[in-house]
């Protein structure tokens, strides 16, 4: 990011109960940038937030508001408005009062300066006509966007939405999505998003933090954390992917699963173990006799727009994802091209994600949905 | 089946609204037999609101069953939000059974307790007379506490801690969280709790007896002493009034409770509802 440095959290560290939630996170959040914390639940991403909106205290370490310490700052006294998990919307208020709540607080009398920002805020959010409603008497997704006017009316320098989405369906999510990262835009206000959802943080986000174990795992673009993962934790969480044992003979050159292949990643020195992230799009099916390795095909699930398919490749399930059908129980040769390889040297993750020999969907479901509120 | 539940429900009724019934009918009497309706008339209304006795000894409960519900509301309802707050789970529950202890002891223990802790107290400071108004309104306030907490308890508990955070969030000190957001949203708890702590006073007799002295008449007290002379009938019609009343607040209770209250939320206040029931039934008599 090319703007002003606008937060900084300096080697925080929290514990609740002797229990360490966060461990020694440092982070640099600029201006005008659309920041997701990404990780599963109870990695300390809605801490983090809390900790930049002044709810909770960090035990060490600093926060540094556009360049003062703000430690003991309380939430009052912040430039910074909160859109929370379960919208939090004040039930004896009407829409019209939630959302100039901010505003009366500040000490506004101006009736009409109040109504027109109001009014403002609701076209924003795209809830004209919707004043005089009760928030109670309102659906998710409204309840969603009064919650986010409410914070953006006061003008906040900086903007925290916890997991904001997790209580819509998958529609309106999408629509949502769009929406917020217009609004961003729009605005220019600095969003620190929260989310355990990695396909809303890669479509959103201008930088990523995936996070785990109250630890930051990467910062970077989506398309960084995507194609370049640091390690096989972030590889796995990120979309789907084959993580396979590899040793770097040399540069551009790589040998897994008994075959050498040309990569173009370099710089790792001779005979290194490494861990080798290959999506499962980048993968080619071809006949036997042409591919570089050859497999025999376990399953094929029908998505959509492509088969997915797990080959055991020399006692190595890997996923592949491709638009031709593949018979189930036959074999097939595969091809990579050099640049879906993508090298990480070995890391404390190394070797406990990427198989899918115990894939299954449902499983996938139920990790995804459990308790979600760290 | 159906039938046979039918039946057993209107047994239930008959069997709690009968002797109220019966009260309210004799009320309107004539004559001054209990057993005989001799036509129907106000005569024992006008009579007694012509008994001065009376009427001072109903705006004596009046006043006292107001101050007394006004200064249990606002103690219970910070000391629930106290409670509320504490971190410390076993001092929480130690606070909580300390709280409801007066609630289950015997009216006549309390009434003792505390008649002798007026007396010794007003003895020490040397105090003409120990008992009075002051000291009844303190018995009440103490007897109304656990009421006022157990129904603003749960609301509290209901609130979203979001809420108060969105509140400091958008500009508020706690102070001003307190007063704009928390408390609209623990009102209903303490209507009810304000409306429970007034029946409670308006019909205590064993307590107020104690502790209220020769100076002070409450209501209860008054009819109570009257019964000892001889009955008339206007203590049946002074009853109706009560019962009536009683019954309005109920209503309003009830249905306060219900504004804009999601269904699945209300499961304390009916208990509380309940229990309130049960107390009233002891003031018809």
């Amino acid at each position: 990011m090319n703007g002003k440095k606008l937060i900084e959290l300096r080697g925080i560290t929290k514990a609740f109960d002797g229990e360490v939630v966060l461990d020694n996170i440092s982070l640099d959040i600029y201006e005008d940038e659309f920041i997701t914390l990404l990780g599963p639940s109870g990695c300390g991403k809605t801490t983090t937030l809390r900790i930049i909106g002044g709810f909770e205290t960090p035990d060490k370490g600093d926060v540094i508001f556009d360049g003062k310490r703000i430690n003991d700052t309380p939430p009052h006294k912040r430039h910074i408005n909160t859109v929370f998990q379960k919208y939090a919307l004040f039930p004896h208020l009407n829409v019209y009062e939630n959302i100039a709540f901010g505003l009366r607080v500040s000490g506004l009398k101006d009736e009409e300066e109040i109504s027109r920002r109001v009014r403002e805020m609701l076209e924003m959010v795209n809830l004209r006509g919707f004043e005089r409603r009760h928030v109670t008497k309102l659906s998710g997704g409204q309840q969603q966007r009064v919650a986010i006017a409410r914070a953006l009316i006061n003008k906040p320098r900086v903007l925290l939405l916890d997991e904001p989405l997790g209580a819509l369906d998958l529609k309106l999510r999408k629509d949502m999505q769009n929406e917020l990262k217009g609004m961003q835009k729009r605005t220019g206000i600095t969003f620190i998003y929260v989310t355990h959802d990695q396909e809303e943080a890669l479509s959103m986000s201008d930088t990523v933090v995936v996070m785990n174990n109250g630890s930051i795992m990467q910062i970077g673009t989506p398309t960084d954390i995507y194609n370049e993962p640091s390690n096989a934790y972030v590889a796995d969480f990120i979309g789907e992917s084959n993580i396979v044992d590899g040793v770097m003979l040399d540069d551009y050159s790589v040998k897994l699963a008994g075959h050498t292949f040309v990569c173009v990643d370099k710089g790792f020195g001779k005979n290194t173990p490494v861990d080798v992230v290959i999506r499962p799009e980048d993968v080619d099916v071809v006949p036997t006799a042409e591919g570089e390795l050859c497999g025999h095909v376990v399953s094929v699930t029908f998505k959509g727009v492509h088969y997915e398919v797990i080959v055991d490749i020399d006692g190595f399930k890997w996923m592949i994802q491709t638009t031709d059908y593949v018979a189930p129980d036959t074999d097939i040769g595969v091809k990579i091209e050099p640049d879906a390889f993508h090298i990480m040297n070995k890391s404390e993750y190394s070797g406990m994600f990427g198989d899918y020999s115990s894939f299954s969907d449902e499983l996938d479901q139920l990790s995804e949905n459990g308790g979600e509120d760290d | 089946m159906k039938v046979l539940g039918r039946l057993w429900l209107i047994l239930v009724f008959i069997f709690l609204y009968a002797p109220i019934a019966v009260m309210i009918l004799i009320s309107f009497n004539s004559g001054e037999s209990t057993t005989e309706m001799q036509g129907l008339s106000l005569y024992w209304y006008r009579e007694l609101f012509r008994d001065k006795a009376t009427l001072e000894a109903l705006k004596n409960t009046l006043l006292l069953s107001v101050s007394a519900a006004v200064l249990s509301t606002v103690i219970g309802t910070l000391a629930a939000v106290g409670i509320d707050r504490m971190k410390n789970r076993f001092m929480r529950g130690a606070v909580m059974s300390v709280t409801n202890i007066p609630m289950m002891n015997p009216d006549i223990v309390t009434g003792i307790s505390l008649m002798l802790l007026f007396v010794f107290v007003g003895t020490l400071l040397g105090l003409e007379s120990y008992l009075s108004f002051w000291t009844l309104l303190i018995a009440h306030v103490t007897f109304n506490l656990p009421y006022v907490i157990l129904s603003v308890l749960p609301k509290i508990k209901q609130m979203d801690k979001n809420i108060p955070e969105a509140a400091l969030d958008l500009g508020c000190t706690p102070w001003q969280s307190f007063f704009r957001v928390e408390l609209p949203f623990i009102m209903p708890g303490i209507a009810t709790g304000f409306i429970m702590a007034f029946t409670l006073s308006f019909d205590d007799f064993v307590i107020s007896n104690f502790t209220s002295g020769s100076s002070f008449e409450t209501l209860t007290i008054h009819i109570y002493s009257m019964i000892k002379k001889s009955v008339k009938p206007d203590i049946y019609a002074l009853s109706t009034l009560i019962f009536a009343v009683v019954l309005l607040l109920l209503v309003v209770s009830n249905l306060s409770d219900r504004d804009g209250e999601p269904a699945k939320e209300k499961s304390p206040e009916r208990r509380g509802a309940a229990r309130f029931r049960g107390k009233e039934g002891g003031a018809a008599k």
